[in-house]
């Protein structure tokens, strides 16, 4: 039997970015709150500093900040009628865990989506028919919520993060040194722009002699000191080139460490428990009311902690099995296309593009940032016609390094042997000395890319793991070639070039062993019909009208950029309407 | 070398020196722009354990209780003699410092031997079936299982073929390193392309990783590409285009007390 413990107004359930923004939003009302999470919990001091944290085998290679997962792994094929294997080790994507979940070792690549985004069945269908959509068995859906609805929360989660950049679209005025394609934003950066590296330099000579726009990339490392509106001091990032996977020790990288934590963890409502594995959503004998969670404690002690909210906020995959486990909302049948649960499973389409240079121009790529690139939004979703072409969607093309990492980052022309004297010699010839450039594009949903549980294979707790079955739609296929050979041509062009070769993983069969990117998206998504997405406008369980479910899982497919700053303007958006409208009359919202 | 001959040191010191017998011998001796004292790393370690062997002789200690005859604490005998034979053949030595000099044994034998060769991180239930394309890695052993069992199979074929592998000639040595790379020979089970890829990844992993590990000795592997570490900060340099990076690496065990020298940017809690 559980111990049962007193009920509390909301718990969470995982505590990274999703659930400390809703926490902080929260912390000034009366509400008892609980957050659980399944990791350690840690901090900027003592536990991200210097020099441990720049060690490239221990976060990098050996991935110490993600998902353990000789505990909890995901299994995948890539059609119907295969039989899953268990993605034994990550690779293609890192899943975070611990307090502040990938919100620790995320980049702090910064964007907004743009305004077709949200209404991209509708959009596509005005601009190009039906042609594409059918014709490519793409089941994208609008979201339900549009960008103008977005903005404010936008705007407060940038101001927030003190995101450093280059306003191209102040209310519809193009500014010049941003990008002119972004969707019109309320106002400035709350920082300026990072320095731009020798990499980017180079990009942007050849960018704009093709005719581009380039401009630098939003970053929330941030270019200077800031305090934010809640009095929180973030410090200019100091280029170590060691910030993905890695967690930042000189704050100033926004995280939940540095931008939400510090306030939750103050408030005498909240509690935060950590190494507690969450199990299952409870319900009342209707099904249509949460009654609390069920989770096993770091000692291994099964716990029902009773609460009139429930906040699922994990990493997408997760979100989407807990939903399973529970047998909340009915399950996606890919045959009929009915059912809502793990429907519309999306990721991100990209590729990359090196440009080798002499070895006396140094591009000294440890002189790295997370989001230090300079870029192009010229081939970004809509940006341009597809009419001549077989596709919808698009890239953005940056350059960038986050890091000169030896072992991983160390990329050699085309033909060089993989090991022996010629492997050393290339190494020795090149080590700092290629520009790196990045396509970074959509993923659209279809009828057969889709979430469920694994009929075999099991966690440490016994449970089904979640199961993807997915590979890039033919869409995507096209539309990353397409940009890659843009991106290739804009190698070339750089002051310097002697040579370009491409990567390009947007291709089948998807390999989960090679690093792609970790935005995978999807599978409780959003929408206003209940018969085709999982929760409302305000990411509320349709089903389980006290059950939120925050994150990525709630896009109907992925857009072209990094996806956080969407998600968190979602929740901040979930946020308002919990606190102005749930609280005084809970139910649903739509 | 002392009095004592090459074959006798490889008869006393076994595995530590028998690596002395795979780096080409013209490689200390024509290498003068060496990036480290001795390019012959292995011999050093062999002269210091003749060294103490002869102190040891020299002492009443009971018959048995010499000190252990390398550092290894996963690799027996044979598969030393195997990995030692093969990163050299991976990493070459030339004027740069090759795996050898750069431990890379040490660092393969103190990984396999821990949490990594025990299956850290690495989903190990059933049930298995051949790995597709796309789908990674899907055999049952854990690294240092996998390493155990296809060094076996391969010492035990070339056992039998009449010459070992660390006998073989450098180019002999190659030729069935591209064997095993190119796939298809069964090692005990293991696919060799599988224990290729693990001995490939970990071998370039113990060059270029912080020499904490046990590999990448006096940095030898940053110094030769010009990675410079673990320093914390290029915030004054990152925009001084193409400037040549010439200080020396810095590895997480020197670095205490470095990691925040711009005093502007403080390493404290904006919170406390």
């Amino acid at each position: 039997m559980p111990t049962v413990l007193k009920e509390v107004d909301v718990v969470f359930v995982g505590f990274g970015w999703g659930s400390s923004i809703l926490a902080k939003e929260l912390v000034n009302t009366s509400l008892k709150m609980v957050g659980l999470e399944r990791g350690f919990p840690r901090f900027t001091s003592p536990d991200f500093q210097s020099p441990n944290i720049h060690d490239e085998l221990r976060f990098a290679v050996r991935k110490a900040m993600m998902q353990d997962n000789v505990r909890e792994a995901i299994t995948l094929r890539h059609s119907m009628s295969e039989t899953a294997l268990p993605v034994r080790r990550w690779g293609a994507f890192l899943p975070g865990t611990n307090l502040g979940g990938s919100g620790v070792h995320w980049n702090g690549q910064h964007f907004r989506f743009q305004e077709k985004d949200f209404v991209l069945k509708t959009a596509t269908e005005e601009r190009y028919g039906h042609k594409f959509l059918d014709a490519l068995g793409l089941t994208v859906q609008d979201w339900g919520v549009t960008y103008q609805e977005l903005e404010p929360y936008y705007d407060k989660f940038e101001y927030l993060c003190g995101t450093s950049g280059k306003a191209g679209n102040i209310k519809g005025q193009i500014q010049p040194g941003g990008n002119p394609f972004e969707a019109p934003r309320s106002r400035e950066y709350p920082t300026p722009p990072l320095k731009e590296q020798y990499n980017g330099a180079l990009f942007r000579k050849a960018a704009i002699e093709l005719g581009y726009h380039p401009y630098p990339q939003p970053s929330s490392n941030l270019s200077v000191a800031y305090t934010n509106p809640d009095g929180l001091k973030l410090k200019p990032c100091v280029y170590c080139g060691f910030c993905e996977r890695f967690a930042c020790p000189h704050y100033a990288k926004a995280s939940p460490q540095t931008v939400t934590l510090p306030i939750v963890l103050r408030s005498p409502n909240f509690e935060l428990r950590t190494q507690c594995q969450v199990v299952q959503v409870n319900r009342d004998s209707t099904g249509k009311k949460a009654t609390g969670v069920t989770y096993y404690d770091a000692a291994g002690r099964e716990v029902f902690q009773p609460a009139s909210i429930v906040v699922l906020s994990m990493f997408p995959f997760n979100n989407v099995r807990m939903l399973l486990l529970s047998k909340i909302g009915k399950p996606y049948d890919p045959q009929t296309g009915t059912g809502v649960v793990g429907r519309n499973y999306s990721y991100q389409t990209t590729s990359n593009v090196w440009s080798f240079f002499d070895e006396d121009v140094n591009l000294n790529p440890f002189m790295g940032s997370g989001a230090v690139g300079t870029m192009i939004d010229d081939f970004s979703g809509d940006n341009f016609d597809h009419g001549p072409y077989g596709f919808i969607g698009g890239a953005y093309i940056l350059a960038a390094w986050t890091g000169g990492r030896p072992v991983e980052q160390n990329p050699l022309p085309p033909g060089t042997p993989s090991w022996g004297k010629g492997w050393k010699d290339a190494v020795r010839k090149h080590y700092g000395h290629v520009g790196q450039i990045l396509c970074h594009g959509t993923s659209m949903s279809t009828r057969e890319n889709y979430l469920d549980l694994d009929p075999t294979y099991r966690d440490a707790w016994g449970l089904p793991l979640l199961r993807m079955t997915f590979d890039f739609p033919e869409n995507d296929v096209r539309m990353i070639r397409f940009c890659t050979d843009r991106a290739l041509e804009i190698g070339k062009a750089m002051p310097g070039s002697r040579e370009v070769s491409s990567k390009i993983y947007g291709q089948r069969p998807f390999d989960v062993a090679i690093y792609q990117s970790t935005h995978n998206a999807g599978g409780a998504i959003m929408g206003t019909d209940p018969n085709t997405s999982a929760v409302n406008k305000y990411q509320q369980s349709w089903d389980v009208p006290n059950l939120f479910v925050l994150g990525a899982s709630s896009f109907p497919q992925n857009g072209t950029y990094n996806y956080t700053n969407t998600l968190m303007a979602l929740n901040l958006h979930t946020a308002d309407a919990i606190r102005n409208r749930y609280l005084k009359n809970p139910g649903p919202l739509v | 070398m002392s009095a004592i001959s090459r074959r006798e040191l490889l008869a006393k010191v076994g595995v530590a020196g028998l690596a002395a017998a795979v780096i080409p011998k013209t490689s200390a001796e024509d290498a003068p722009t060496l990036c480290i004292p001795t390019g012959d790393q292995s011999v050093v370690l062999a002269q210091e354990t003749t060294h103490s062997e002869h102190e040891n002789l020299k002492s009443d200690r009971p018959e048995g209780s010499e000190p252990s005859e390398s550092n290894y604490v996963f690799f027996n005998r044979e598969e030393a003699q195997f990995i030692e034979a093969a990163v050299a053949r991976l990493i070459p030595t030339d004027q740069h410092a090759g795996a050898i000099e750069a431990g890379v044994p040490n660092y393969l034998d103190k990984q396999l031997g821990g949490a990594w060769g025990a299956g850290e991180r690495l989903y190990t239930s059933g049930p298995w079936e051949p790995t597709r394309p796309g789908l990674g890695y899907q055999l049952p052993l854990k690294p240092g299982e996998l390493f155990h069992t296809a060094i076996k199979a391969i010492n035990t074929e070339l056992n039998k073929s009449g010459r070992a592998f660390w006998e073989m000639s450098p180019d002999q040595q190659d030729e069935y390193l591209h064997k095993l790379e190119a796939g298809g020979v069964d090692l005990n089970g293991v696919p060799s392309e599988a224990f290729f890829e693990q001995l490939l990844g970990m071998t370039i992993e113990g060059f270029f990783s912080d020499p904490v590990y046990g590999g990448n000795k006096d940095m030898v592997g940053w110094k030769m590409i010009g990675f410079p570490g673990a320093y914390a900060t290029y915030y004054e340099l990152i925009d001084k285009h193409g400037i040549k990076f010439e200080r020396e690496p810095v590895s997480l065990g020197q670095s205490h007390g470095l990691f925040m020298p711009n005093p502007n940017i403080p390493a404290m809690s904006p919170h406390e």
